[in-house]
């Protein structure tokens, strides 16, 4: 009953299930206080949301109750969904999965058609009628709640893993103008392209006139990935600093070459130690050994 | 609408807005070259920080003015690319070598002193 | 979203072109790097329209397969048309000295790109971004 245009807004209704639809909300309003206690008592004995004091899932339940019989008044979802994003964003933390927040809104549903049963039992060309009027729409809104705690469920659980990638993977300052940059295990294009946006972030806040991208810990790239970080090598040079890379494994060098970089035009030393030592060379550092000094 | 360039002891510093028209490029282009003549300033400036797009026209102007600079003896540096598009720069394949670039005015500023410095003592 | 569309005449054009192309990246939750190359594609895109076909226009609409969100843009003009289509894909005019038409470049900026051109039937060049 859906309009396929636009699948926030429900079908209007058609002129006598219109009348019905009022009657039926109308109902819905009045019966407010025990249909929603009869819900709660049935997510209690689903044994749904047990992450959740019984408080929390009354002021929940009154707040569900309310979007869905607006929902059905008005015939628009957006309020719903607005609810739904908002209340998946607070339930999440909480360790309340998909399958209880679907649960319970199939559980409110059916309380509801049980309802409509009761009150319409005796006439069932009229209980028909309700019904008709009730189900697409009821059936709507709970797609709706559930799709909406899914996204959010999926957004959140991505922001965790952009969070765990930019911590796995510091730059770090050691001197002035000087980045080190470690690379450790794997790296995917995804990965390689947070590091180049991490290092260009950290070249600018830093001001930093040296990079120093060690890839000792790296044991393979793919094509896509050493082309990345060519292209992260002349980037930084756009930005005014230097990229040394060291630890070049031969395989990794080896690709480098089948991709049609001339190694010799890349900056890169054995190793981080060496790679240090030439950044602070270039940067007009001088560095002595403890027991040298220079001659006087 | 004209860039803006300012004098700023041995330097011309020409500060590039957001809605660049190629026009504008092409303009400022040769103003510079006019004007380091007549000044005899012996470096360039280019401040890009206000672009958020460097495509090739753009750059291969940047190229032509740097090397119409050079033939009249000074040196320019580009400043102030964002990394946004430094990034779009490399991939697209567009570079600027041969061309100094720094991250920004102070470092631009920096390089030039140190540039005039060893070519005095060289 | 709605889709949109603007006519490529004069050079200020290029740059409306591709501050819509930006806005509607960020719109659609792309991040500011990739915004930043779907501008420049398009500024790609729209510049060699108007040097070689001196009329064109753009067309910006969202795409979405699967879960994938994504924005597609359409190049289109009436003027002379590519020769060699397959020579104008191939790396050999990039970095410096003449720069072609670009398109090697702008397919490495964007995640996709189809060109249909003949001499004398003008150029459509269409690029898709998604969004990662």
């Amino acid at each position: 009953m859906t309009t396929p245009q636009n699948p926030a807004v429900l079908a209007p209704p058609l002129e006598s299930t219109a009348a019905l639809l009022t009657e039926l909300i109308t109902h819905l309003r009045k019966s407010r206080t025990q249909l929603r206690e009869e819900w709660v008592q049935r997510i209690t004995e689903a044994e749904l949301l047990t992450a959740m004091t019984k408080d929390e899932i009354f002021a929940e339940a009154t707040s569900v109750y309310d979007s869905y019989v607006e929902a059905l008044e008005t015939g628009t979802l957006e309020a719903l969904q607005a609810y739904a994003r908002n209340l998946s964003e607070r339930i999440i933390p909480r360790g309340v999965e998909t399958h209880e927040v679907v649960g319970i809104v199939l559980l409110l549903r059916d309380v509801l058609a049980r309802s409509l049963f009761a009150k319409y039992r005796t006439d069932f060309s009229v209980l028909d009628r309700v019904l008709d009027a009730y189900e697409p729409a009821a059936n709507r809104i709970a797609i709706t709640v559930a799709v909406g705690f899914v996204q959010e469920r999926e957004r959140v659980i991505r922001e965790q893993q952009e969070a765990i990638r930019e911590l796995s993977t510091p730059v770090l300052q050691v001197r002035e103008r000087l980045l080190i940059l470690p690379i450790i295990g794997l790296i995917d294009p995804q990965r390689a392209r947070q590091l180049t946006e991490q290092l260009l972030r950290g070249i600018r806040t830093n001001r930093a006139k040296v990079v120093v991208i060690d890839i000792t810990g790296v044991a393979a790239m793919d094509a896509t990935v050493a082309n990345h970080l060519v292209l992260t090598v002349e980037s930084a040079r756009l930005l005014g600093a230097t990229v040394i890379v060291t630890g070049l494994s031969p395989e990794i060098a080896q690709t480098l070459v089948n991709i049609g970089v001339d190694l010799g035009k890349m900056n890169t030393v054995g190793d981080l130690q060496g790679g240090i030592e030439e950044a602070e060379r270039l940067l007009g550092y001088k560095v002595y050994p403890t027991r040298e000094t220079p001659a006087a | 609408m004209e860039v803006p360039i300012l004098k700023q002891g041995p330097y011309l510093i020409a500060t590039v807005q957001a809605a660049l028209t190629d026009a504008d490029l092409l303009g400022l282009r040769d103003a510079l070259v006019d004007r380091i003549g007549q000044a005899r300033s012996r470096g360039v400036i280019v401040d890009v920080t206000a672009l958020d797009v460097l495509d090739s026209f753009a750059t291969r102007t940047l190229r032509d003015l740097a090397h119409m600079i050079r033939l009249r003896g000074a040196e320019t540096v580009i400043v102030g690319i964002q990394p946004e598009v430094a990034f779009a720069m490399a991939q697209f394949g567009l570079t600027l070598e041969g061309i100094t670039t720094t991250l920004d005015l102070e470092e631009g500023l920096a390089y030039l002193d140190e540039s005039l410095k060893a070519k005095r003592i060289g | 979203m709605p889709d949109d569309r603007t006519v490529l005449r004069t050079e200020a054009d290029i740059v409306v072109a591709r501050q819509i192309g930006r806005a509607m990246a960020v719109q659609l939750g792309f991040s500011p790097g990739d915004a930043t190359l779907i501008a420049t594609a398009i500024s790609e895109l729209a510049r060699n329209v108007v040097q070689y076909a001196r009329q064109g226009e753009v067309l910006f609409t969202t795409v979405s397969i699967g879960g994938q969100q994504g924005i597609s843009v359409t190049v289109t003009d009436e003027g002379p048309g590519i020769d060699d289509v397959a020579a104008a894909l191939q790396d050999g005019f990039s970095t410096s000295g003449r720069l072609g038409l670009g398109l090697p470049g702008v397919r490495r900026l964007m995640d996709e790109l189809a060109i249909d051109s003949k001499p004398g039937h003008g150029t459509t060049v269409k690029v898709k971004k998604w969004k990662r």
